[in-house]
């Protein structure tokens, strides 16, 4: 990311350079050589001398002079080939877009049928009617490339037409040409250049082709195409001679195509500067901070899951910033976990972390993290296969989680068939019983069918059934139903409790949504910039009882449980979290709590038991906090 | 580099009610293929009418551009009926029509040979090498961009993929013409290890197939590692990875049918732009293909000829084109069922 970063302005700087410089010596160099590129001399076919540094042709002319003169004609076909391809393009691709809807519709078509012709095809046929000429190949290579700069504009075009300003405009009655000139074409500037800088490229590299093999320009006119040309004769005795013309097409279409890669992710805006180095200031009392709970320090012997001083970084160099610190949480069989916080908190990286499906790119480190006793902590190891049938994981969005190129069927049986090694067929049974159990309507047919051809909940319970197929100890819930529509999501959690009892499974379920946690889970931590800052039972929480500010202001902010409570206004959490690149110093809640002291913005707060009980990490919070908090 | 590859084509039909099972072959089937072959029949017809029109449109008499000045009344009425140019243009491409349905593509001005023997001869050489060049960017670009999409994946070393760019851009912008002549002051002349002179022989058509080759496969295998890398970062892999699968088993069941669908597309351009390649890269190494003949031709005005190769080059990028969507949409269902969205 970071080379990349730096290769941009480089391109695109060195792109236009050699464009310019190009250009000046289209413009000078007929002028200071057209004389001596034209002399005549004895000295025929010579190779490369102090007179004559490429050599000389079979008329005995300057090679380096007759490269340098060539270059205004080369430039200046290529400049008008560009010219008409890309206005051509430009011109047909916009006004089909603010075209009436039917005319759209056919000229799009037409468009992408045009592209089966390879231009090669158009100019070929082009230049049988008019005669190889320069005329002629310029028209013909221009022509050619209409249909795919077209293309490329329509689809440019599309996404500007669909924006709000020009919807409106049309709304508002403007004419289509004023449209596209007036809205259409100015936002596409950009673009419209990367493709004229592309279009360049392919344009000397397409007519220097065509005049190559003699159907571009004619004697005794001569550009590097021709030049080329008559270098590959003369190749026996004096092969320098090709270098001069064989390098002026490749460095000028490697400028054009610099220039246009260059500008492409300058104007991208997802582009640069989006990975910024993450660098914090070391958290002061990090070390204070990172001690776990003394209720959590000896592991459950009866855990599934256990976790101890769970750490994960960007990279290593940024583990003094980590985006999860010092977690520590056991789940026992039966037992439903929920992990609750915003978006950004950690919570996702946690339960990846404790399936081992953490991204290649991060690094982690744990103290204990152990599944069913087996140690798996070791970040350098390999994770054990067995995790495969031990751990099930179901994500968040059923729609990007299974194989669209595959159907369902084989990918959830996947598991048994490899690694316990059942046959097609009894795996095929498991799979159908697992689909019943998670409640998909006629499992035979699904395990036929592809994902897309299944609804997001159904999509969601074959997710679950696929989870399930080895009867692993434990369940790994990403957001289960946050990407469903509502109706679904209470069948799915249904689903999911459901399950935890009749299979006595260990479930941890990561939630942002506080009321989802506190129907369905057992005992929830709540995570707060990558840390667990509460932890507490589903009866104080649904009572209320919470010790953390931030926890108290995530009730706040919810819709109340209790119909009596209906009334009470939501009090809208205020600010935003830490970004995961901002040096957080003393408690990351500081800067929206309404407690806050002055230690706790020196000092990060560690995890305890609190005196009128509860756990939490605060400094302020003595026990479970009343509504009334925030005051301000 | 550009793509110039809608997106529409994969647009997922989106999670509304499940659709009643649909076996291959049954109605979505049939219309995909209905639609598709309409397009073919666009393209044809509209490939037919360029042909017929290179005559037509040639500025001044065409007849009297081939005999010359001098020529006698007769030889100019001789060669207009030949050319077909005495009729009305509506009876001429009736005519014309005609002549190509029961397979005649009429006789060489040049060598008065007809025009199918010449094809017969030719298209061969340029098929074999055609299909080498293509072997040769699939066989060394799909491994070689697959490789350094996992490679990356795993060790993510900071300069690799800008490396990976650089080498692709460079040999991504070698025309074919440069390249050959490279190759034949390497090969043939420096060292002597193969003929400069292409053919349909195994040892002639090396070189040649090299040239065209080349540049197409820099590009294919930065798509297929940029197409890699954006299928390992989706999600139904992590679901994959949680399986715990070999890793060979990861790449080959579940990366690889992605990246084939979404590389088949582009894949498809890549061809026919082989096929202009191809035609360049006969006249670099003098390979007795259509793509020499047509030079010729042009450079003569033989126009049966010419019309006879632009009409085959035609047909063989709408077959292409049409191949690589029929089995695009075997391999991805839904391209299929998008026909019926639309
Ligand atoms: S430690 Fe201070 S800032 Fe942090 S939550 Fe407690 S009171 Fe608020």
């Amino acid at each position: 990311m970071t080379t990349s970063k730096r290769r941009k302005p480089f391109a695109l700087w060195l792109g236009a350079a050699l464009l310019l410089a190009l250009s000046v010596l289209a413009v000078v160099a007929p002028i200071i050589w057209g004389d001596s590129a034209a002399a005549l001399s004895s000295e025929v076919r010579g190779g490369p001398s102090a007179e004559h540094l490429l050599g000389t042709d079979p008329l005995g002319r300057d090679v380096l002079d007759r490269t340098l003169v060539a270059a205004r004609l080369t430039l200046a076909m290529a400049a008008v080939t560009t010219l008409i391809a890309v206005g051509g393009g430009i011109v047909l691709g916009a006004t089909i877009v603010v075209a009436g809807r039917r005319v759209r519709g056919l000229g799009e078509r037409l468009i992408d049928l045009m592209i089966a012709y390879p231009p090669i095809i158009v100019a070929l046929s082009i230049t049988a009617i008019f005669r190889p000429s320069v005329g002629s190949v310029v028209v013909a290579i221009g022509l050619a490339f209409v249909p795919q700069f077209a293309r490329l504009t329509n689809t440019l075009a599309s996404s500007v037409s669909s924006k709000d300003y020009v919807v409106v405009a049309r709304l508002v009655g403007l004419r289509p040409t004023r449209l596209l000139f007036r809205h259409v074409i100015p936002n596409l500037a950009g673009p419209l250049l990367v493709l004229t800088s592309v279009g360049f490229a392919s344009a000397i590299i397409t007519l220097s082709g065509l005049s190559f093999i003699g159907l571009g320009v004619q004697e005794p006119s001569y550009d590097w195409g021709r030049l080329l040309a008559q270098a590959l004769q003369d190749l026996g005795v004096n092969p320098i001679e090709a270098f001069g013309p064989g390098i002026a097409i490749l460095i000028t279409g490697l400028a054009a195509g610099l220039l246009g890669d260059g500008l492409n992710q300058f104007l991208d805006p997802r582009g640069p500067v989006r990975r910024r180095r993450r660098r914090r200031a070391a958290t002061s009392g990090g070390a204070d901070a990172r001690t776990p709970h003394a209720a959590l320090l000896a592991p459950a012997p009866d855990a599934v899951v256990s976790v101890r001083d769970l750490t994960i970084a960007a990279s290593p160099e940024s583990v003094g910033a980590p985006l999860v610190r010092g977690v520590s949480l056991d789940v026992r069989a039966g037992e439903i976990l929920g992990i609750v916080g915003e978006s950004g908190s950690g919570k996702s990286l946690t339960a990846m972390a404790i399936a081992r499906l953490l991204a290649p790119g991060l690094h982690w480190s744990a103290e204990t993290l152990s599944i069913n006793g087996a140690d798996v902590s070791d970040a350098r190891e390999q994770t054990p296969v067995r995790l495969a049938t031990d751990v099930g994981v179901v994500f968040q969005d059923p729609s990007s989680c299974f194989n669209p190129a595959r159907h369902v069927g084989p990918q959830i049986t996947e598991v048994a068939r490899v690694h316990q090694g059942l046959s097609k067929r009894a795996a095929n049974e498991l799979a159908i019983e697992r689909l019943r159990e998670a409640r998909v309507s006629s499992p035979e047919v699904r395990m036929r069918q592809y994902p897309h051809e299944l609804s997001g909940g159904m999509r969601q319970r074959a997710m679950i059934a696929m989870a399930l197929l080895t009867s692993p100890s434990l369940l790994i819930a990403d957001e289960p139903t946050t990407a469903l529509d509502v109706t679904v999501q209470a069948d799915v959690l249904q689903l999911l409790h459901r399950i935890s009892t009749t299979r006595n499974m260990a479930i941890v379920l990561i939630s942002h949504d506080i009321k989802v946690v506190s129907t369905l889970c057992h005992r929830v931590c709540v995570m707060y910039a990558g840390r667990i800052v509460e932890e507490l039972t589903v009866e104080d929480l649904r009572e209320g009882r919470v010790c953390h500010p931030y926890t108290r202001a995530l009730l706040d902010a919810a819709p109340r449980l209790e119909p009596s409570a209906r009334q009470v206004p939501l009090i809208p959490l205020p600010g935003r979290p830490p970004q995961p690149d901002q040096p957080i110093v003393g408690c990351a809640f500081a800067d929206r709590c309404p407690l806050v002291t002055d230690r706790c913005r020196q000092e990060d707060p560690a995890l305890r038991a609190l005196p009128r009980g509860g756990v939490a990490a605060c400094h302020v919070s003595t026990g479970p906090l009343e509504d009334l908090l925030v005051t301000q | 580099m550009t793509s110039i590859i809608p997106a529409s084509a994969h647009g997922a039909p989106g999670g509304g009610a499940a659709v009643a099972p649909r076996v291959r072959g049954g109605a979505p089937w049939s219309a995909f293929l209905l639609r598709r072959l309409g397009g073919v029949a666009v393209l044809v017809a509209v490939l037919v009418l360029m042909t017929f029109l290179i005559v037509r449109l040639v500025p001044g008499d065409p007849a009297r551009n081939l005999v010359g000045l001098t020529a006698s009344t007769e030889q100019l009425q001789a060669v207009r009926s030949q050319l077909g140019l005495e009729d009305s243009l509506g009876q001429q491409l009736v005519n014309y029509v005609g002549n190509l349905v029961s397979g005649g593509l009429g006789d060489s001005f040049v060598t008065s040979q007809p025009v199918s023997r010449l094809l017969g001869e030719r298209l061969p050489v340029t098929a074999e090498l055609a299909g080498l060049a293509l072997a040769i960017v699939i066989v060394v670009g799909f491994p070689a961009g697959m490789g350094m999409a996992a490679w990356q994946h795993k060790r993510r070393v900071r300069w690799g993929d800008s490396a990976f760019t650089t080498v692709t851009s460079l040999g991504g912008a070698m025309p074919e013409y440069v390249t050959g002549t490279v190759l034949i002051y390497l090969f043939a002349l420096k060292f002597d290890l193969l003929p400069a002179q292409g053919g349909a022989a195994p040892s002639e058509i090396i070189l040649p197939a090299l040239s065209v080759a080349f540049a197409p496969m820099a590009i294919f295998a930065r798509l297929v590692r940029n197409e890699t890398s954006a299928v390992l970062g989706k999600e139904y892999i992590t679901t994959a990875v949680s399986k715990r699968l070999p890793s060979w088993r990861l790449y080959l069941t579940h990366v690889l049918p992605n990246v084939v669908t979404s590389t088949l597309t582009l894949g498809g351009l890549l061809l026919v732009a082989l096929l202009g390649g191809t035609v360049i890269t006969e006249n670099v190494f003098n390979v007795p293909g259509i793509g020499t003949a047509v030079v010729n031709a042009i450079l003569q005005s033989d126009y049966p000829v010419i019309q006879g190769i632009i009409l085959v080059l035609g047909l063989l990028a709408i077959a292409i084109t049409f191949a690589v969507d029929i089995v695009l949409g075997l391999v991805d269902p839904r391209t299929v069922s998008a026909v019926r969205s639309q």
